[in-house]
């Protein structure tokens, strides 16, 4: 693999190598926390900030950390990080803080942001790292919007809290509810799937 | 605190179901639940650790965060993740070929999210001793029953003829989105969950 570029570096976790959608990472708070659109962002801003937090100080300390103890090393200063997000919410808004519960401790354990400590933020520049970091937060909160978005609209019938479809919208209940996380997953990579093989397609079509 | 300690493992195992309720522990639930043998290990796996850190929980909630309550989440996962680590090494050395067959998801058995989600459910649901220890193993057999559930399921769909564009996670997901609709149907079972 020849060197990347910066740009590639910061996108290629956006949208190609997205972490939920195609690596299947994070899928805990991914699917946990998404039945409002406000609480899918609030959950995704979280975690941009730990992962960035966590891949800068692990990306500087690369030479002081003990192969054989790496792994724990990393989940310490990640939840350092969680423990000051943890911290700052609670205290700043207190509702959201009540919203996503226990799932913000749960942040230090997701795979996502160890995965990122071990596979890039371990061997390379402080640079690099932060684009990386940046570039899979947003990945993550672009994942999490699309869960939210889905599961608010058919499960509540509104938009960030705006009702969309007045009174006589009858709420697709179980979209909010625990399975709805796991089905709206589900048919969003169905859809991606689908989009993906046409253009597969459409692309050996054009080839013959 | 007034749940029988029955109602708490029943609760745990089938009503408020970790992986099908509370997302917790999906790295393995995606990962591993692919044959009902590597299931049904993965399972006792996490039973055995489940259990260790409800009662390393309590220690720590009973003697250390009192005087330290900002230090919970990291003093959780350090004690949990050198637990791990030792049962991590006892499976190497005594059973190389689970070992293999686990792969890459034993070292995240660390970050599963059902070990911690104890712990903190745990101590949010003020649990004494007994009652922590009921809920973990209860979490625990949940677990296996969501694991072996969907390895069963997905052993069937291996031989079927799917639709390509729902091969892979994406069927998986659907099909853990109706167990966890299936799941749904306990929630009468006990008043106080």
């Amino acid at each position: 693999m020849s060197d990347p570029t910066r740009s590639e570096t910061l996108f290629r976790g956006v949208w190609r190598e997205n972490p939920v959608m195609i690596h299947m990472l994070g899928l805990c708070p991914a699917l946990a926390v998404t039945n409002t659109v406000m609480n899918s962002i609030a959950m995704g801003m979280a975690t941009l900030f730990v992962l960035t937090g966590s891949s800068l100080l692990v990306s500087t300390f690369k030479r002081f950390i003990p192969h054989e103890v790496r792994i724990t090393t990393y989940i310490l200063i990640i939840a350092t990080f969680v423990t000051i997000v943890d911290m700052s919410l609670a205290a700043w808004t207190p509702g959201l803080h009540k919203a996503l519960g226990a799932y913000i401790a749960l942040i230090v354990v997701n795979c996502m942001i160890l995965g990122r400590q071990e596979a890039y933020a371990s061997k390379q520049s402080v640079g690099r790292a932060l684009l990386d970091a940046l570039g899979t937060g947003f990945g993550f909160i672009i994942a999490l919007v699309m869960m939210g978005a889905v599961r608010e609209i058919l499960g509540s019938g509104s938009f960030l809290g705006v009702s969309l479809f007045g009174d006589n919208f009858e709420p697709w209940l179980v979209m909010v509810l625990p399975p709805g996380g796991f089905l709206a997953l589900g048919f969003w990579l169905l859809g991606l799937n689908w989009w993906t093989q046409r253009r597969e397609r459409r692309a050996a079509e054009g080839a013959a | 605190m007034s749940d029988s300690l029955f109602g708490i493992l029943i609760g745990a195992m089938v009503v408020n179901n970790f992986t099908l309720y509370y997302f917790l522990g999906l790295c393995p639930f995606m990962g591993v639940s692919g044959r009902i043998a590597t299931a049904v290990r993965m399972g006792m796996a996490n039973i055995f650790v489940l259990t260790l850190t409800s009662i390393s929980a309590w220690i720590l909630n009973n003697f250390v965060l009192p005087h330290a309550p900002f230090l919970r989440v990291i003093s959780f996962i350090v004690v949990i993740a050198s637990l791990v680590q030792i049962v991590e090494m006892a499976i190497k050395k005594l059973s190389p070929t689970l070992f293999r067959q686990l792969g890459i998801f034993l070292p995240l058995i660390t970050t599963n999210c059902a070990i911690l989600g104890l712990a903190i459910f745990q101590t949010n649901k003020a649990y004494g001793f007994f009652e922590g220890l009921f809920y973990a193993i209860g979490a625990g057999l949940g677990l296996t029953l969501a694991l072996v559930l969907m390895a069963s399921i997905r052993e069937e769909t291996d031989r079927a003829d799917v639709p390509r564009i729902a091969r892979g996670m994406a069927l998986v997901l659907i099909i853990a989105g109706s167990l966890s609709l299936a799941f749904m149907g306990f929630a009468g079972l006990l008043s106080s969950a």
